[in-house]
């Protein structure tokens, strides 16, 4: 052996050949993993000084990444307008309630009947602990936040093939998975193709961390024993008194347990934008909308379809049409801040060079379905011990989400019946809201035999019907972001745009919110020298 | 246009009368796995163009595929699918040459159209292959 095979495989080594190997972004992901990048680049409140001296700004869409822009624009001074096109604030950011009424594309219309108290957000619904920009938004606006659980080791994970149907906890997959690794591990060290990989004095302490991290007793063995039960849980739990002695429970067979899959969502938790903690708004997700609402509400114009984008040298008109009288109407400033998605913007006439007219062209919208479901009683909580959390299934709801808030009230509960994305999601939205909630209760009660007998009534929300957004989320390619990304960010003339569409976030709230601050930071510069 | 629904008929493309079965076979994460346009359509693209072709105007607008005179020429409709372009996903990856060709001559002869020229999984496959 050379002495480069000798030698253990140092972190810096292994960010070296990932990077040689797969370029610059597959190295920036894997350190993004080993805990070298940090992700949201919010430094704190923007501060925009200098006086604009009266100049104007119309921002188009009232979601998180026009609201932040109004909110800040008229702090620094500038005379802002805003058009919205729904009834409402918020955007995606959206809670559905008892008593609310919502009719998607199609015509279909759907009357919420949850119980009072009871909701269920179509959008984003939980916000990672690094997202800081959305996180001191909420802060500043006075926005109560609770803990969102993502992991829960009592909930499930389900293969439909996989054993039997019947779901495993999530305890006992990543408890026999991690076991079933070590176990192998500890057995491999003392073989010549680890030695070069591992230094003798690193041996010991490897395999120790090994018998700690896989629960393995001291033959290196993960098997039925307190080790084991201490993770996966006993067959009788210790009690007290005459009854007291635990009965340990017995891991499942590797093999079973490989050919299950259902290790696959074992990782859920790991990825950076799902680890401990994170959090939602008390009460739903529509609270972010209300606070912004609060601040910067009265600059708002609802129930405007924008229709044309115009602009000269002088500024720029924007044509909508009042959906409540029918009549066209146009609005007009200095620049023109547009949030409106890809989607819906594609379609609008706007006088912007090619290169920003590419871009705009070039995003397709993800479909994405999410499917709210009352039952009669929260069961999950009562029969199965499921306090929050997600489980897992290959079925194409894709998850069931258990409300992480109200436990142990013995009313009603909401749960998140389903959320998909690609061909499965395409394939809820093509149905009737009826239909994919009835999907929705026969594919979950192979999970929950509960289901039929406890299920009240539902509210699906499909992302192509959603009459303001078209879709879920622009969805990027590291082929589209090459020729295309920068011209959608850079100023054109007097118009640019914001929104998760513009950030290298896509999809979560924290990207709307970074590419607006962005953007006005580049507007206000922009103002300060003309 | 009763020639058309003939010829369909004959050839199995619609199905007999009844109570409307749901035409979603759910049966892939990563692809579509329904058979014949008229399923691919249901599935697929009724989510934004409607079951019944009409489309659906929001914010922005979802085109109705009835009497639509881009549809007379396949290449048209596949390169839409393949690609996509604006609020239209791209369906490259997730739909075969065949089930491409299968929604484009379903879409072709239903909702008032009545074309005669029928996609062909050849045309789809060389689609892809001039990218």
């Amino acid at each position: 052996m050379t002495q480069a095979e000798t030698t253990p495989l140092r972190r810096r080594d292994l960010l070296s050949l990932i990077g040689a190997a797969a370029g610059s972004s597959a190295l920036y992901f894997a350190m993004s993993r080993l805990g070298h990048a940090q992700g949201s680049d919010y430094a704190g409140p923007i501060n925009l000084s200098g006086d604009p001296k009266g100049a104007s700004v119309l921002i188009l869409g009232a979601g998180v990444a026009g609201m932040v822009a109004a909110l800040e624009l008229r702090r620094a001074g500038y005379r802002v307008q805003v058009l919205e096109y729904n009834d409402r604030v918020g955007g995606r950011t959206w809670t559905i309630r008892g008593g609310d009424r919502f009719t998607e594309l199609g015509g279909a219309t759907q009357d919420c009947g949850f119980d009072r108290g009871l909701y269920f957000n179509p959008g984003p619904w939980r916000i990672p602990y690094h997202h800081r920009a959305l996180l001191d938004y909420c802060k500043r606006l006075g926005v109560t936040l609770e803990p969102f659980t993502q992991v829960n080791a009592n909930a499930y994970l389900h293969g439909k093939d996989a054993f039997g149907g019947q779901p495993q906890r999530y305890r006992t997959i990543q408890a026999d998975f991690n076991g079933m690794v070590s176990e192998l591990l500890a057995k491999a060290v003392n073989t010549d193709r680890l030695n070069a990989l591992v230094s003798k004095e690193d041996t010991e302490v490897l395999l120790e961390a090994l018998q700690d991290w896989g629960a393995l007793d001291d033959s290196y063995a993960y098997k039925a024993g307190e080790d084991a039960s201490e993770r996966r849980g006993w067959r009788k739990p210790p009690g007290g008194g005459l009854s007291a002695e635990p009965i340990d429970s017995t891991p499942l067979r590797p093999q079973d347990l490989l050919q299950s899959h259902l290790w696959r969502r074992l990782s859920s938790g790991l990825d950076y934008d799902y680890q401990t903690t994170l959090f939602q708004p008390v009460g739903g997700m529509d609270k972010i909308a209300e606070g912004f609402a609060r601040e910067v509400g009265d600059l708002v114009r609802l129930n405007a379809r924008v229709t044309a984008i115009r602009q000269d040298e002088h500024g720029v008109q924007v044509t909508w049409e009042d959906k409540g009288s029918q009549t066209m109407q146009q609005s007009r400033a200095d620049w023109c801040l547009c949030t409106i998605p890809l989607s819906v913007l594609s379609q609008i006439e706007m006088n912007v060079g090619a290169p920003m007219a590419a871009a705009v062209a070039a995003v397709p919208y993800s479909p994405s379905v999410k499917i709210g479901l009352q039952f009669k009683r929260r069961f999950w909580e009562t029969d199965e011990a499921i306090y929050g959390g997600i489980s897992y299934t290959d079925l194409p709801i894709t998850m069931i989400g258990y409300p992480a808030t109200g436990y142990f009230d013995s009313g009603k509960g909401v749960l998140l019946g389903t959320y998909a994305f690609g061909p499965y999601a395409y394939e809820f939205e093509s149905l009737s809201p009826a239909e994919r909630i009835a999907k929705a209760v026969a594919f979950g009660a192979q999970i929950h035999p509960q289901y039929p007998a406890e299920f009240d009534n539902g509210m699906a929300v499909a992302w192509h019907r959603v009459p303001s957004q078209l879709g879920c989320y622009g969805q990027w390619t590291d082929a589209t972001r090459a020729e295309h990304y920068r011209n959608l960010c850079a100023i054109d003339g007097r118009i640019l745009l914001a929104g998760e569409h513009a950030s290298y976030i896509p999809a979560w709230q924290e990207g709307a919110i970074l590419s607006s601050l962005d953007a006005i930071t580049r507007l206000h510069e922009r103002v300060m020298k003309s | 246009m009763t020639r058309a629904w003939v010829a369909l008929l004959a050839s199995g493309l619609v199905a007999s009368a009844g109570p409307a079965a749901i035409a979603q076979t759910f049966g892939s994460p990563t692809h579509f796995t329904e058979q014949g346009g008229a399923a691919i359509y249901a599935s697929v693209c009724a989510a934004c163009h409607m079951p019944d072709g009409q489309g659906a105007e929001g914010a922005g607008r979802y085109p109705a595929l009835s009497r639509d005179p881009r549809l007379q020429i396949p290449a048209y409709p596949i390169f839409m699918i393949l690609h996509g372009q604006g609020a239209m996903p791209p369906f490259a990856r997730t739909l075969t040459d065949q089930q491409i060709a299968d929604v484009v001559a379903y879409i072709q002869t239903h909702f008032g159209n009545a074309e005669k020229d029928q996609a062909t999984s050849a045309a789809v496959k060389a689609a892809r292959a001039s990218d």
